[in-house]
């Protein structure tokens, strides 16, 4: 019992105040008077995010750069990507959509990668530098506006209301939409945010807790 | 067994709303700030129910227009149409899909219009001090947290149509300002839901029994 603050919390959805019991391998803890999961013991946390993290830059370069379907009618064909949509839709006049657009699927997931990379890297040698936890609250942020899954049922709906029209067919870049859209389901069900806070240096000097770096998992045991 | 369970408020312990730290402020009327992340510290958001019922009032209004007004407009040799989200989804259901038209109903249309309304019940719920299914009530606020980004796909429907259906003069397909009352109810719901304190739920029941499940 290196730490007696680490594992007692307020609940952050009703406030009750708890000791959160060391967790069975693979357990996770629930709050027990509204509910909300409170925390998952999640072993290799860091390791394993950090593998789906570089698989999904990679996947968000290809999702940006292919395009996501294409369309022949008439002996004319086009194609667009993810830009492209926006674009298009600045040109039109719906600018506030565009952004919007932009942000959603383009810079929101992108920004989301790369905190959590930079995040992960720095997190690996404790006590990590305090822009950690700066970064930590933006990939909180960037995930909320963050909307591929969306776009992705938005582009089978679009696929089907144009085959009526023209024969269209999904792109290289529409798989690597869908592949993204798992890899980052898999990245929030493997990282442990509370890992890497415990191994932030705080604000006011005083920790991290327990000081050598070995991680909240160790710590209850 | 009847007390008062131990909540952060009661105890004198804040929570930090970034990092998730608990930690004892040095005076309670003025928490300044988290020990480990630096963020500002407060026991509640500050003036949670005023602002979040002004996003829901605005993205009432907004709602209105967007579902009025059409979302895109389909020109081809002979003819013009322009679809609202409705007539939209009426089509899809004559011309291919119904599964997708019953998707898009309610990501476009029920999903904005139950998280307002559940918003709105949160609050006046709040607002009266009610102790009832405050469990309930907890879980309904984090499946509107989870639910209302699915609103966007229409948005998204219509960027890639227009995208992708720019064969003048053949056929052409320009978006209409309805995609942008309906991306501003999109933000404006998610601001509302992130300006709303769960812990106000709880705050009226001290008495009632812990663990109850
Ligand atoms: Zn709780
Ligand atoms: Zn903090």
């Amino acid at each position: 019992m290196a730490s007696r603050s680490a594992d007692i919390v307020a609940c952050p959805d009703c406030d009750l105040v708890q000791r959160i019991p060391p967790l069975p391998p693979r357990g996770s803890a629930r709050c027990p008077r509204c509910g909300r999961p409170l925390g998952a013991d999640k072993p290799g946390s860091l390791d394993r995010t950090l593998a789906l993290a570089v698989a999904a830059l990679i996947l968000l370069f290809l999702a940006n750069v292919e395009p996501l379907m294409g369309l022949s009618a008439a002996g004319r064909e086009t194609s667009t990507t993810i830009l492209g949509g926006a674009r298009t839709m600045w040109l039109q006049g719906e600018k506030v959509a565009a952004v919007l657009v932009a942000l959603a699927v383009v810079v929101a997931p992108a920004l989301e990668i790369c905190f959590l990379l930079a995040i992960l890297l720095a997190a690996r040698r404790p006590p990590a530098p305090r822009w950690v936890g700066t970064l930590l609250r933006w990939t909180e942020i960037s995930g909320v506006w963050s909307m591929l899954e969306v776009m992705l049922l938005g582009i089978l709906v679009a696929l089907v209301k144009i085959a009526s029209l023209a024969t269209v067919e999904p792109g290289i870049g529409f798989f690597a939409v869908g592949a993204l859209v798992f890899l980052l389901a898999a990245i929030s069900a493997t990282f442990d945010p509370g890992e890497v806070w415990a191994r932030v240096r705080w604000a006011n000097g005083d920790g991290p807790w327990p000081p050598e770096g070995s991680g909240r998992t160790e710590a209850q045991r | 067994m009847s007390r008062a369970l131990p909540t952060g408020a009661r105890v004198g312990l804040v929570s930090c709303e970034a990092c998730g730290l608990l930690s004892r402020p040095a005076s309670p009327e003025n928490p300044g700030s988290c020990p480990r992340c630096g963020e500002v510290l407060a026991f509640r958001r500050r003036d949670a129910i005023q602002r979040t019922w002004a996003l829901v009032i605005a993205a009432s209004i907004l709602y209105l227009p967007a579902n009025i007004l059409p979302v895109m407009t389909t020109t081809t040799l002979r003819s013009t149409a322009a679809d609202t989200i409705l007539s939209g989804v009426l089509r899809l259901y004559a011309t291919g899909s119904w599964v997708l038209a019953l998707i898009v109903l309610v990501a476009s249309v029920m999903i904005p219009l139950v998280k307002l309304a559940a918003l709105a019940y949160l609050l006046v719920t709040v607002q009266r001090g009610s102790i009832r299914r405050m469990r309930e009530r907890a879980r309904l606020y984090r499946l509107l947290k989870a639910i209302g980004r699915w609103s966007m796909l229409d948005v998204f429907v219509a960027t890639f149509v227009v995208a992708l259906i720019q064969l003048r003069p053949l056929m052409s397909v320009t978006p209409g300002n309805g995609v942008l009352f309906f991306a501003a109810v999109v933000i404006l719901t998610i601001f509302a839901a992130d300006s709303f304190d769960p812990r106000l739920i709880w705050d009226s029941g001290g008495e009632e029994r812990g663990g109850d499940d």
